[in-house]
């Protein structure tokens, strides 16, 4: 894997035929692969508010460029979402997406998937969240 | 000798890892600038604020945000029929967009991000992937020229986004009615409006109440 990936502005999600059986379906709350071993999920499971946290593993530096391990880096002190990451980074959301999901893939970082996604804003998530909203000082 | 910044050894000891080579020279973010997350089980939201140039958005933002405000610079490709024309590129062109947003955690193990988008025609695709998934949008509106919001307007609804409009005081910008200002921006009976000092966090709160009832209603009425 190296640094320079196809800037494929679009993120064509890349095809998973790996996927089993067609089980693992991405409403599922995706705590993404840990094992090093694991392939590389498509960009497509990554949003803007997706959580990421470094894992232990160092992304070796044989394998992966400066932006990767500064990423990593960044989240050894704790949880940011991608945005947050893109932004402190100085890197557009789109590459701070392909950096993460190269990451998740090696086992180092584990990526929670937004909660909600649009189809679970319900009833009970508004109204405590309005609930939230007139208790704040 | 105080003054002369000691060059880097030559013969670094071989178990420290070897800085990289930096492009620019900010340093580094890390645990003394960046506000991590305070926990992971919380449930993550995010609320599009929109609105005509200058209109406050960035204010509001501010305002209710917990961390200084961050930005990201979204790289789009245009057609240059749509862009400013100042540059005269030919076919297509990349336009660079800031866009800034924050965060606000809510009692109750929620956060919410809020992100200011332009509400420029010619931003649309950028805004319709940051509005993906988005609890409601909140459209600022300046009561001296109210018909900037109409483009912003058509575009929330056209991404189907339930919406409320705040309109922000500027001083010696004219005030209105609620009912005036409802007529001039055309809304339907039923769309929020607010009006508010960005400046002002009970109102910028009372801005995101708004809307969030608004959301719910219509969460109500869809239900079977
Ligand atoms: N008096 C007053 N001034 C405000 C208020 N909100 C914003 N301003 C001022 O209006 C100017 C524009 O506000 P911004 O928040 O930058 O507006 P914006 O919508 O983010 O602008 P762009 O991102 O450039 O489109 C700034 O100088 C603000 O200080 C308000 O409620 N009252
Ligand atoms: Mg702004």
């Amino acid at each position: 894997m190296t640094p320079g990936r196809p800037g494929t502005s679009g993120a064509a999600a890349a095809p998973e035929p790996g996927t089993p059986g067609g089980r693992g379906r991405r409403l599922v709350p995706a705590y993404l692969a840990t094992g090093g071993r694991e392939r590389p999920r498509g960009t497509a499971d990554f949003d803007r508010l997706t959580v990421l946290v470094s894992t232990d593993q160092r992304p070796p530096e044989m394998d992966f460029g400066p932006e990767h391990r500064r990423l990593w880096t960044l989240l050894r002190p704790g949880a940011l979402t991608v945005v947050e990451c893109a932004a402190h980074l100085g890197l557009p959301v789109s590459a701070t997406v392909f950096l993460a999901a190269d990451l998740v893939g090696g086992g180092h970082l584990l990526a929670r998937s937004p909660v909600p996604k649009a189809e679970a804003i319900d009833r009970t998530l508004i109204e405590r969240l309005l609930v939230g909203l007139r208790a704040l000082p | 000798m105080d003054s002369v910044p000691s060059p880097e050894p030559a013969t670094a000891p071989v178990a420290a890892p070897r800085p990289e080579p930096r492009t620019e020279s900010r340093p580094e973010p890390g645990p003394g600038t960046v506000r991590y997350l305070p926990s992971t089980g919380q449930t993550l939201m995010k609320l599009v604020v929109t609105g005509p140039f200058g209109v406050g958005k960035t204010t509001l933002i501010r305002t209710l945000s917990e961390i200084p405000t961050l930005h990201t610079e979204e790289v789009m490709t245009t057609s240059s029929a749509g862009l400013d024309d100042l540059r005269g590129l030919p076919e297509k062109a990349t336009t660079t967009v800031a866009v800034d947003f924050g965060r606000l955690t809510v009692p109750g193990d929620l956060v919410l991000y809020l992100f200011g988008t332009p509400g420029q025609e010619r931003f649309f695709p950028l805004w319709q992937d940051i509005a993906r998934g988005a609890l409601g949008a909140l459209v600022m509106a300046d009561t001296r020229r109210l018909a900037d919001s109409f483009p912003v307007m058509d575009m929330v609804e056209e991404q189907g986004l339930p919406y409320a409009v705040a309109v922000n005081r500027f001083p010696g910008a004219p005030a209105h009615s609620d009912e005036v200002l409802r007529r001039h921006l055309d809304l339907a009976p039923e769309t929020p409006l607010v009006q508010c000092d960005a400046r002002n966090r009970r109102d910028s709160i009372g801005t995101l109440i708004a809307l969030g009832e608004y959301v719910l209603s219509r969460l109500t009425q869809d239900a079977p």
